[in-house]
């Protein structure tokens, strides 16, 4: 299969996005293409804007109420930001992975079957069972809570945690799962575990994933763009990005001297 | 004052001692602060429960009873309208007339013999026959309450000499004492009965059906406009210049003196409205007003509480907002909403002052029914109690605290019960 740029359509396309919290602009006249079925990661030091760029695919911003988004961001060619998009239905297609594992204090067979449930995705116990059962297999935890799936989820280790936020987030069958610093909280084993999984999941999904470690985003990702002071300084395959950077500021920033 | 050549581990050390002390020194004081507030509140309930514990017991006078047919129903019928009618009281001067046949000779002796029995002895009498009407005819021992008088002098508040009594009266009451004829009993009447001019029948059933009725409103209005309004500020509305203006007053409110609500609630239920006066209708909606800045105060600091991580993993998972919220904060924030509203209706049982404004103060014998009887009210009761001159009423004021004292430490138990159950860690 060719999986040149030029062939591909984007999932995602950012062009011009400026974001501003109050008076202070977070992003500058970003332009970034995600594509289908890769790992983008987006990194650069602390407050370049890589959350907040990847809080706007979703629209998680508006949410933060001082926060205004301009520029034009679309999914498979439809702008996100239309006032008539629903929220919803779009946030039921862009699911997301946050930084601290966030489960909901219940039973975890309930936080998996929570965003099914809400969209009426199984009509029967037995339906709902089925996408619980093959949610936790894909997020690599189904072995390890199989036997007490009433047991509440806040019961869980970190790592064990962060794997059921990511089955819930896949139980409603997204097309694009945004991932905010998933292991951060994160030992290296359990970190190890979910990056095996995110190589797993890019067959079905489109990832972008938030990181402050390189490395990280050196083993996971296919693409890499690197944020600075609210800019996108570059963009590229990942590869080409680690190795010959083109900015100056990218290269001090792999290779230790900002951030 | 320190010595440069020192080195930072000796000025530690130096310092240790003194720490030492002052972390002791602190412990002290809160200890002392913890046991002055204690001592204060046992004596306090002490000296309630001392003075109040005489009123849960009633002196009796054992009666031997003839339910004179040609007294009580002339006619023979056992018409119920002529037997609650009929002079009881005769019954029971004939009943004392058996046991003291020389004092009823004399109109006087026979007033002073009378005057030892409560007048409720006659009225409990007839609550005897109208339950069965196969009593008349029949002679049976029967214990009625003596009067009040009789029932402190027994008690040991007031003494023999002390004008109170004649020394025939004295002599009769030895002579009941020695024939086994005086008895000291629970008192039932005091939970069973209304209020009464007489201390030995006054009773708190009616203050407390009628707190019940007021607080039963209270809690109907304020709880869903209380959490509706909090969950709106909280989650819903936006953050701009009325929304301040609203949360200002809500704090406002929350500090404006009971009275004034008081006097809102006789301008405008009473006034306005034409609400029916002294009703518990009326009390429990201005208890409502007072109660409802503490319920939202308390239900928004329950779903501030709760960390925003849970709302945004619901929403990021598409649900809506009115579902992230009723399907996750609310819940979450139950615990919390329920100990402020009971604590919030625990301050409005035990609240006074907006109830004499609309006219809960009066003088009401019959226990009330429904939401628009007249009624008073626990702190109400206390109140006109403690206003009686009667001797006897000094220990049914106390009782009457101790019985709202009572009430609400179960609502305030019932809150940390319900925290603890709920409390969730996440």
């Amino acid at each position: 299969m060719d999986m040149s740029p030029s062939t591909i359509r984007p999932k995602l396309t950012a062009r011009g996005v400026n974001v501003f919290y109050g008076d202070a602009q977070a992003l500058n006249q970003v332009d970034l293409d995600i594509r289908a079925h890769e790992v983008t990661a987006l990194i650069g030091p602390s407050g370049c804007g890589k959350s907040t760029f990847l809080r706007c695919l979703n629209r998680m911003n508006d949410l933060i109420e001082i926060c205004r988004v301009d520029g034009d961001i679309r999914l498979d060619g439809e702008d996100i930001y239309d006032p008539a998009v629903n929220l919803v239905y779009l946030r039921a297609r862009i699911g997301m992975v946050f930084q601290k594992p966030n489960p909901f204090p219940k039973p975890i067979y309930d936080n998996v079957a929570y965003g099914p449930k809400i969209h009426g995705l199984a009509r029967s116990r037995a339906e709902m069972d089925e996408i619980v059962a093959s949610s936790l297999e894909r997020a690599g935890l189904w072995d390890e809570v199989k036997d007490r799936l009433d047991a509440p989820a806040t019961g869980l280790s970190g790592g064990q945690q962060q794997r059921l936020c990511i089955a819930r987030a896949i139980a409603v069958r997204p097309e694009v799962i945004l991932m905010d610093e998933p292991c951060s909280s994160l030992d290296p084993i359990a970190t190890a575990r979910i990056e095996a999984l995110m190589d797993e999941l890019r067959q079905n999904f489109t990832i972008v994933i938030v990181t402050h470690s390189m490395q990280q985003a050196a083993r996971v990702s296919q693409r890499t763009a690197f944020f600075h002071l609210g800019d996108l300084v570059e963009v590229g395959d990942t590869d080409t990005v680690f190795t010959q950077p083109v900015d100056p500021r990218t290269e001090s920033y792999i290779s230790g001297r900002i951030g | 004052m320190t010595d440069p050549r020192q080195s930072p581990t000796e000025t530690i050390l130096a310092s240790l001692p003194r720490r030492r002390r002052a972390e002791a020194r602190f412990h002290f004081y809160g200890i002392a602060a913890i046991g002055i507030a204690l001592g204060f509140l046992i004596l306090l309930i002490g000296a309630i429960g001392h003075q109040g514990i005489g009123a849960f017991s009633q002196t009796e006078i054992a009666l031997d009873v003839t339910l004179d047919e040609s007294v009580l129903d002339p006619s023979g019928t056992r018409d119920p309208e002529t037997l609650s009618t009929a002079n009881y009281r005769a019954v029971v001067r004939a009943a004392l007339g058996e046991i003291f046949p020389e004092a009823v000779r004399k109109r006087r002796d026979r007033r002073k013999l009378t005057a030892l029995v409560s007048i409720g002895a006659g009225f409990e009498l007839r609550e005897l026959v109208l339950a069965d009407p196969g009593l008349i005819g029949r002679t049976m021992r029967v214990w009625v309450p003596a009067d009040d008088e009789v029932d402190m002098l027994f008690k040991g508040v007031t003494v023999r000499d002390s004008g109170r009594f004649t020394e025939k009266q004295l002599g009769w009451l030895d002579r009941l004492e020695a024939e086994g004829r005086i008895r000291s009993a629970f008192n039932w009447r005091f939970f069973s009965n209304g209020d009464s001019r007489e201390p030995e029948l006054a009773g708190i059933l009616g203050a407390m059906s009628g707190s019940f009725f007021a607080l039963v409103t209270c809690l109907a209005l304020s709880f869903p406009l209380g959490v509706m309004a909090a969950i709106y500020l909280e989650e819903f509305a936006p953050r701009n210049r009325w929304t301040d203006l609203v949360e200002i007053n809500i704090n406002n409110l929350a500090a404006v003196p009971s009275i004034v609500f008081g006097l809102l609630g006789l301008a405008v239920f009473l006034g306005f409205m034409g609400l029916a006066r002294s009703a518990p209708l009326v009390g429990g909606m201005v208890l409502a007003l007072m109660t409802l800045p503490t319920i939202i105060i308390v239900t928004r600091a329950s779903l501030h509480a709760v960390p925003p991580s849970i709302r945004e993993a619901a929403i990021g998972l598409g649900a809506s907002r009115m579902q992230a919220m009723l399907h996750h904060t609310l819940p979450l924030a139950t615990p919390g909403i329920m100990t402020g509203t009971i604590i919030g209706m625990a301050r409005a049982l035990g609240e006074l002052a907006p109830l004499i404004m609309i006219g809960m103060v009066a003088f009401i014998v019959d226990v009330p029914q429904g939401l628009l009887d007249p009624a008073s009210a626990l702190p109400v009761q206390v109140y006109i109690w403690a206003d009686s001159p009667e001797r006897a009423f000094a220990e049914k004021t106390a009782a009457a605290i101790i019985v709202l004292l009572a009430f609400l430490v179960v609502m305030n138990l019932t809150a940390v019960i319900l925290r603890r159950r709920f409390e969730r860690r996440w």
